[in-house]
């Protein structure tokens, strides 16, 4: 999915005028209560079936060549050795003439076991032309660099500006312009990316480690020049996605061709190497802020130029937050994309927010420092209910201002240094914090069914995907919690292009589109159910509750039937469709937290310690306070990943991946963590929809990172400017410092 | 990162298990494979004579005895995965770098990834599928559950099985024990925060049983 179609959907719908019929209670039994996940009985025991855990009798096993060459010319491609390999039963040529990265896919093989495929693999012969190749933005940009496609390798990809930018300026006290850079991040789920096809005569299925089975079931029908109707996409369990799971992948295009060539069904894992070079990354953002303000702290302009590089495929608009977040009247914008001949970038968790809230929150905290004002107060001096600065629709709802109290308050504010850089010693401690906002209202037309049989069990039924949010478990919360019984009472299905519609996951777009879906459908249940209660009970339908696994006068309780002998008396089994509304227009609907972090740095080593981060998010109702914890959690472990540790390499000498792997691509593990406080503040959005909840995938993972980086420039009175912030850099700016001062 | 930090010992380090290879194509084939070279490499390679590569091993998995014909380079993820398909223990990095794969080998965390399936012949070992008795599950199986110790789960047989290792050997760790006793297994969601309050609950659980 292309970035600018997945911000599209995380936007959501445009609202459509309609208040949302039924309103949500302030309190609920289970809505809202940390629950243990349904399913977890089948995650624990291994028992849940990741793709790849999927063995068909029969099943080939494909495995794909691809290009060692950053750019080079494919003049030929001989199969025939591979081909007459013992236990390969189909080869597929995908490529001739240029390649552009390495990585490219060339040829695939699908034989009997992986070794023998991987044996195939190495008897193709291929012709290699290699060309020139560009593999960073810099040398990109240079004059005479090779071009990456025909176009230009520089391309502007986004504009913006309210007001008057430089009216804005001159009415400045105090002009501020700083530079801050991130590192190109790779998704590396743990899953690596996993299909396996099956067709039954012309109709196809695809069990996919996917977010979004619509999107491979379309993609899919599309590269195969088949209806949509032949093909069916399923998921069980998937091992992470974090936005490079999103669409048909190349791969899954390849072993639906190699099933239907060889009438087998058909396997790939792709390798750890293959998942850092070919599946997406986080592009990478060199984000110039010059802003200016008045002595007190009232922001008057901000210009935000970006240029970002995300390989093949255009980077990363970055400006959002800059554009939102604070009041201000005057700003500009101009976004630049830099292609060079690496892997395309893709949607990474947050897309464009992490990088742009870095940079705009790092901005921040140095603007206050140099006005020499409490850079909490200073955010809150810019506060606004409304978006664009203040000059748009007011928010719906918006807990920013509540999220700054609580955190403060939780982190211990007035222990930070009051001018960066004040501690003393080799260790040196400071508090930084961040602010966030991302969209997360949810995708109106989301639709989700109850079936009530008439043996008393429930099924909460929605093609969507629990790609370790919990989904099932706040679905069968949900429809628990409407129809009187107990989240275990409700069997979910999900995962299968077969169920109802709903939107990709990722974009925090599932918990606000399926869990009011879910809602809808029971409710319409809930009434039904009513009116029969209400005939065998002779009072009004009105007056019958659900509770307890009952149905009741809510006048009298024990003039009451039980769920299971009152379903009995069904002809069949019910049926109830629900959707999730529209979004009353005239509002933006956004999603907001802030993240105060405490952090050590050891101005000997120039390593970071992370020992505290209190992260306070407003994301309307919490369904599930347990899993929404973890969100949060998690939110901040890939933050501070990135803060520190994270950056793929390449090296310009041969335009190949150095760190292919996760032992030199270095992620965060236990021993990187510091003490984390996931907090929510209490709200129920008015109007968002029948629950009043908003998405949570997104949020925790934006200020994480600034936070850490402003906590560290408070500390040490330099801030870095760059992640991921690694010793080297450290100690290269504490140097710089002492040069300076 | 975790370097700086001695390294839980009960797994077989990558330069060890190397040197306990000694040669051998076997060797030559994993070591290529673990120095990554195997994407896009041009030359051709030559695949094993069958007759001389199999050989049958005997081992008990979570209390059953099989027997299984193996070849020299098959590692023991393998032969569990795809020949007994107990598919709980994940081929995340195949290189011993994530965890993903550990399974108990007489009592010890080892990650299966690294380890020949030869070597297991007469062995004990235990898989997360191996935990529970009937349905009730294994107290550390409990904890992940109840403090949401997980979130999308691939990582999860791999964290639970060292972390029955490590209370075997640790009843009672402290959390910075904890921390360094799963600093071995990688998960990329990051609900590291989780799993400690899981893992201190299950090792509260136990004493008391």
């Amino acid at each position: 999915m292309k970035k600018n179609a997945y911000l599209k959907m995380a936007i959501g719908n445009k609202p459509q005028g309609k208040e949302t019929s039924t309103p949500a209670p302030a309190e609920f039994k289970l809505i809202g209560k940390p629950t243990p996940r349904v399913d977890g009985k089948l995650v624990v025991t291994g028992r849940a079936m990741y793709t790849h855990d999927i063995f068909f009798k029969d099943m080939l096993y494909a495995k794909i060549l691809r290009s060692p060459y950053a750019s080079a010319e494919v003049a030929a491609v001989d199969l025939s050795a591979a081909q007459n390999l013992p236990g390969v039963k189909a080869v597929l040529k995908l490529k001739e003439g240029r390649v552009k990265y390495e990585g490219e896919q060339i040829a695939a093989v699908a034989a009997v076991n992986e070794k023998t495929a991987e044996e195939a693999l190495k008897l193709i012969k291929v012709d290699y032309k290699a060309l020139p190749y560009v593999v960073t933005p810099d040398k990109a940009m240079a004059d005479g660099a090779p071009r990456v496609h025909d176009s230009a390798n520089v391309e502007k990809i986004n504009e913006y500006s309210r007001g008057n930018i430089d009216q804005g300026f001159a009415e400045a006290e105090v002009t501020f312009e700083r530079t801050y850079k991130t590192a190109i991040e790779i998704h590396q789920t743990a899953e690596t990316h996993a299909s396996v096809a099956k067709w039954d005569e012309d109709e196809l299925t695809v069990w996919d480690s996917t977010q979004a089975i619509f999107n491979v079931r379309d993609g899919l029908a599309e590269a195969l020049g088949i209806p949509e109707t032949k093909v069916r996409v399923i998921k069980m369990y998937m091992g992470g996605g974090f936005g490079s799971k999103l669409d048909a992948n190349e791969h899954t295009i390849v072993v639906a061709k190699l099933a239907k060539e060889t009438g087998r069904p058909v396997k790939i894992t792709l390798s750890r190497k293959e998942n850092s070079l070919c599946v997406g990354n986080r592009p990478s953002t060199q984000i110039t802020i010059k802003g200016g303000a008045r002595k007190d702290g009232t922001l008057t302009a901000l210009s935000f130029r970006n240029t970002t590089c995300g390989g093949l495929d255009s980077g990363d608009q970055c400006s959002e937050p800059t554009i939102d977040v604070y009041k201000c009247p005057n700003v500009k914008v101009e976004e630049f994309t830099v292609f060079t001949n690496t892997g395309a970038g893709r949607a990474t968790r947050a897309p464009g927010h992490v990088q742009g809230t870095f940079a705009l929150e790092g901005f921040m905290e140095e603007l206050a420092a140099e006005l020499g004002l409490d850079p909490l107060e200073f955010r809150r001096k810019n506060y606004t209910t409304s978006n664009e600065g203040g000059t748009g629709i007011v928010y719906s709802s918006k807990g920013l201002d509540k999220c700054y109290d609580i955190g403060a308050q939780k982190i211990g504010w007035t222990r930070r240094n009051l001018k960066p850089g004040d501690g003393q010693g080799k260790k040196r401690r400071g508090l930084g914090m961040a602010s966030q906002i991302w969209w997360g209202g949810g995708v109106p037309g989301t639709l989700a069914d109850i079936k009530i049989h008439r043996d008393g069990s429930v099924e909460a039924v929605s093609g969507t995907q629990d790609i370790g949010c919990g989904t099932r478990t706040y679905m069968a919360t949900v429809a628990a919690e409407t129809l009187g019984l107990e989240p275990q009472d409700i069997t979910v299905k999900i995962g299968d292009t077969v169920y109802p519609w709903a939107p990709i996951s990722g974009g925090s777009l599932t918990a606000p589109s399926v869990a009011p879906a879910v809602r809808d459908a029971a409710l319409q249940a809930a009434e039904h159910l009513r009116g029969i209660a209400a005939k065998k009970l002779s009072v009004p339908a009105a007056d019958i509750v659900l509770a307890d696994k009952k149905l009741f006068d809510k006048n009298k309780p024990e003039n009451s039937i039980a769920f299971k002998d009152l379903v009995k008396g069904l002809r069949r089994e019910a049926v109830f469709h629900g959707e999730r509304g529209p979004m009353p227009a005239g509002f933006a609907y956004n999603t907001f937290g802030a993240h105060f972090a405490e952090v050590e740095v050891d101005t000997e080593t120039g390593r970071i310690s992370v020992l505290k981060v209190v992260a306070v998010h407003e994301i309307g109702r919490v369904l599930n306070r347990l899993t929404a914890e973890s969100q949060v959690v998690g939110g901040i472990t890939q933050g501070i990943s990135t803060a520190l540790f994270e950056e793929r390499v390449l090296d310009e000498n041969t335009g190949k991946m150095v760190n292919p792997n996760l032992q030199t691509y270095k992620i965060a593990t236990s021993m990187d963590m510091p003490e984390i406080v996931p907090l929510f503040v209490d709200l129920v959005d008015p109007r968002i929809n029948n629950l009043g909840n908003k998405g949570l995938g997104e949020p925790p993972r934006i200020p994480s990172s600034a936070a850490v980086a402003n906590a560290v420039y408070n500390a040490v009175g330099v801030h870095l400017r760059e992640i991921p912030m690694t010793p080297d850099k450290v100690l290269k700016a504490l140097r710089g410092k002492e040069a300076g001062s | 990162m975790e370097n700086t930090i001695k390294k839980k010992s009960r797994t077989v380090t990558r330069r060890a298990f190397l040197q306990g290879l000694g040669g051998g194509a076997a060797g030559a084939a994993l070591a290529t494979r673990m120095r990554g070279q195997n994407a896009g490499a041009g030359q051709a390679g030559i695949a094993l004579p069958p007759a001389l590569a199999q050989k049958t091993i005997t081992f008990t998995v979570n209390g059953k005895s099989v027997s299984v014909d193996v070849e020299p380079r098959e590692t023991l993820l393998e032969v569990l995965r795809e020949k007994l398909k107990l598919t709980g223990a994940k081929k995340t990095c195949d290189r011993g770098e994530c965890g993903g794969c550990t399974v108990l080998i007489d009592g010890q965390a080892v990650y299966s990834c690294l380890f020949p399936a030869v070597r297991a012949d007469g062995r004990q070992i235990i898989t997360v599928e191996g935990l529970a008795e009937g349905e009730t599950l294994h107290p550390v199986q409990q904890a992940f559950i109840e403090k949401d110790g997980y979130q999308c789960g691939y990582c999860t047989p791999g964290f639970i099985m060292s972390t029955v290792a490590l209370l075997g050997q640790t009843p009672s760790p402290s959390l910075a024990e904890i921390k360094a006793g799963l600093s071995g297994n990688l998960c990329r969601c990051g609900n590291y925060v989780k799993i400690d309050e899981a893992v201190a609950a299950a090792s509260q659980k136990m004493r008391k049983a």
